[in-house]
């Protein structure tokens, strides 16, 4: 009697837990990539997070033919009928090894679909790896991709060298609409595509789970990249996602965070970036000086400050100067 | 990030160390002379450089070209030249100048050694400080010259090296990324910003509207602003600025003085088609 009283209560105990289960309590120690340059093994490393997700950790740094171009965090899920992957990488190599380590851990399941969070080329060179019919995006990103993807090759070949042998772009076929995801998998996934960073922004949240593909409208402990960016409909963007209250957010670059932090600390920067460039432009400042200034302390241990902060103004400072002056 | 040609064009024209130490480069921001020029480069380098700090073998070369055949060239690091520590956009490059220490500056000449066109602008202060704050397109990482002409005949010239990845000047389709110019072109917008904790002189900054294509993109003609001049409100000139074809896109000038001019400022000019610049810059 005592023992199935026990057997009673041990089983009770173990369901309880698996229906607590798909919230992880504290976010898991993140497996880094040990990229080696001489062997071009990117060192790709999953991590498992909650709900069935993995997340590929990428460098938190600028590109360098050091950490491979690998900075960008991509990720996938395995459910029965297949895996569903979040960005391929920056380079046919990439997509390679991360295909090999999705299939070691799904054991060969098929790869019903492969998604471009957006038209950044580290979001959607690794596209070789994957069979076509999977690659989808939204028709914005699908249209960038194919309007960009030539720069992109160029520059990054210019940038990570040997590593990129061999990629070619692959422009996804299918066209995601937002909403609901076809074919992702058993999962019910909120699909928004919002704005800010690009002009289509991705964004994947598993509401069981919390978990939130942020992609390009969060960055975490990095400075933000602009060259297509508008920062107020960003800064509205960040706003919705807040709201959503995700328990693990996964960012474009940089560490996965626990809660909301990493979109707390985007807002952050993007609304200080926003009034310094107003201010420096009712001010008469010219670019050079807005740079020389730099940011404030919280900011400056953010990987990529300050080149990237640079570029911030680069990209955004003359749109801000030429609204001070009236416009034409 | 930076613009380019073709991959075989980059490949040939800037060794990826380059490239790579720029992103390296994050302690000081201002690229001063010193700072910016590789140590072992200087006058040691003798009679190829002409005396160059830069070590620029190209300087003789522009010396012939720009200056008189009996003209007095002297460096001088007194004029003050600012330029970010890496040209992160290409079509963009941010200057600054300020040669005041000089006393009376006759003519300032902006030249770049590396550029397939190597004269950027010529400026004449008249009332405005002998300083000027613009933006340019760059080719590939070179020096640029501020040369100021005082009033004893002597060119003073001041210097600064820009790194950068190249393809500034002729990459197709992206001269012009703002296709609203034969709506706008040679509109004026401006303002004067009063002295402030940042700066003890009165700025004006103008933009005018205008593509400024450089002629070098096959099938695009050169087309950009000849000739600006700005006037008080007594059609006094304060100042003359000749740009020339390197001048970014839609130009943005910053001028700087000492004593705050009397607005309206009104700004009259043309381009390279004899299209007039007419118009009021301040109310």
């Amino acid at each position: 009697m005592n023992l199935c009283k026990a057997v009673r209560a041990m089983f009770a105990a173990s369901t309880l837990a698996l229906a607590a289960g798909p919230v992880l309590a504290e976010l898991p120690n993140i497996a880094k990539p040990t990229p080696d340059k001489t062997t071009l093994d990117y060192g790709l490393k999953a991590t498992k997070l909650a709900g069935g997700w993995y997340v590929i950790a990428g460098a938190n740094d600028d590109f360098s033919q050091v950490n491979g171009c690998n900075i960008i965090n991509t990720g996938f899920y395995v459910d029965d009928a297949g895996v569903y992957v979040i960005n391929t990488g920056t380079s046919r190599l990439y997509g390679e090894q991360q295909r090999a380590l999705i299939d070691a851990v799904s054991k060969n399941k098929p790869v019903k679909q492969v998604v471009a969070l957006n038209l950044h080329p580290d979001y959607f060179l690794g596209n070789q790896a994957y069979p076509t019919e999977a690659l989808a995006a939204t028709k914005l990103t699908i249209q960038g991709i194919k309007a960009e993807a030539a720069l992109y090759e160029t520059n990054l070949y210019r940038l990570c060298g040997d590593w990129m042998k061999g990629t070619e772009s692959v422009f996804p076929a299918q066209t995601i609409a937002p909403g609901k995801l076809n074919n992702f998998g058993s999962k019910a996934i909120e699909i928004l595509e919002l704005k800010g960073h690009t002009d289509s922004d991705l964004v994947l949240f598993d509401p069981e789970s919390k978990v939130m593909w942020a992609g390009g409208l969060v960055f975490y402990k990095r400075i933000v990249t602009t060259p297509h960016a508008k920062l107020k409909p960003w800064i509205e963007s960040l706003k919705k996602l807040q709201a959503m209250k995700p328990k693990v957010v996964v960012p474009s670059h940089g560490p996965v965070s626990w809660g909301g932090e990493a979109i707390d600390q985007t807002l952050d920067y993007l609304s200080w970036l926003d009034k310094r460039l107003t201010d420096a432009a009712n001010m008469g400042e010219e670019m050079n000086d807005v740079m020389k200034q730099g940011a404030p302390e919280r900011f400056r241990s953010f990987a990529a400050y300050p080149a990237e902060f640079y570029r911030n103004v680069t990209n955004l400072y003359p749109l801000y100067e030429k609204q001070a002056l009236g416009g034409f | 990030m930076m613009f380019s040609g073709t991959k075989q064009s980059i490949n040939k024209m800037i060794p990826l160390g380059v490239l790579v130490s720029s992103f390296v480069l994050v302690s000081n921001f201002l690229a001063s002379p010193v700072l910016a020029a590789p140590a072992e480069l200087g006058a040691v380098k003798g009679d190829l450089t002409g005396g160059d700090p830069l070590g620029s073998m190209q300087w003789p070369d522009m010396k012939g070209q720009f200056f008189e055949a009996d003209a007095k060239t002297v460096f001088d690091s007194r004029i003050k030249v600012t330029v970010p520590l890496f040209a992160e956009d290409a079509m963009n490059v941010p200057v600054s100048f300020d040669a005041s220490a000089l006393g009376n500056v006759k003519k300032i000449v902006v030249l770049v050694d590396r550029n397939p066109i190597r004269k950027v602008l010529e400026f004449i202060p008249e009332k405005a400080k002998p300083a000027l704050n613009f933006r340019f397109k760059l080719e590939q990482a070179s020096p640029i010259r501020v040369a100021a002409l005082t009033e004893s005949g002597v060119w003073h010239v001041g210097y600064a090296f820009i790194e950068a990845a190249g393809g500034g000047c002729t990459v197709p389709g992206a001269t012009r990324a703002d296709g609203s110019w034969p709506q706008t072109l040679n509109k004026v917008a401006g303002k004067m910003f009063d002295a402030n904790q940042l700066r003890d002189d009165a700025r004006l900054r103008v933009q005018v509207s205008h593509p400024m294509d450089t002629g070098l993109v096959a099938g695009v003609p050169a087309f950009y602003i000849e000739e600006m001049i700005l006037q008080d409100k007594n059609k006094q000139v304060l100042a003359k600025l000749y740009p020339f074809e390197p001048v970014s896109e839609n130009p943005l000038f910053s001028f700087d003085f000492d004593k705050k001019p009397v607005g309206p400022i009104s700004l009259v000019g043309r381009d390279n088609n004899g299209n007039r610049i007419d118009a009021k810059v301040t109310q």
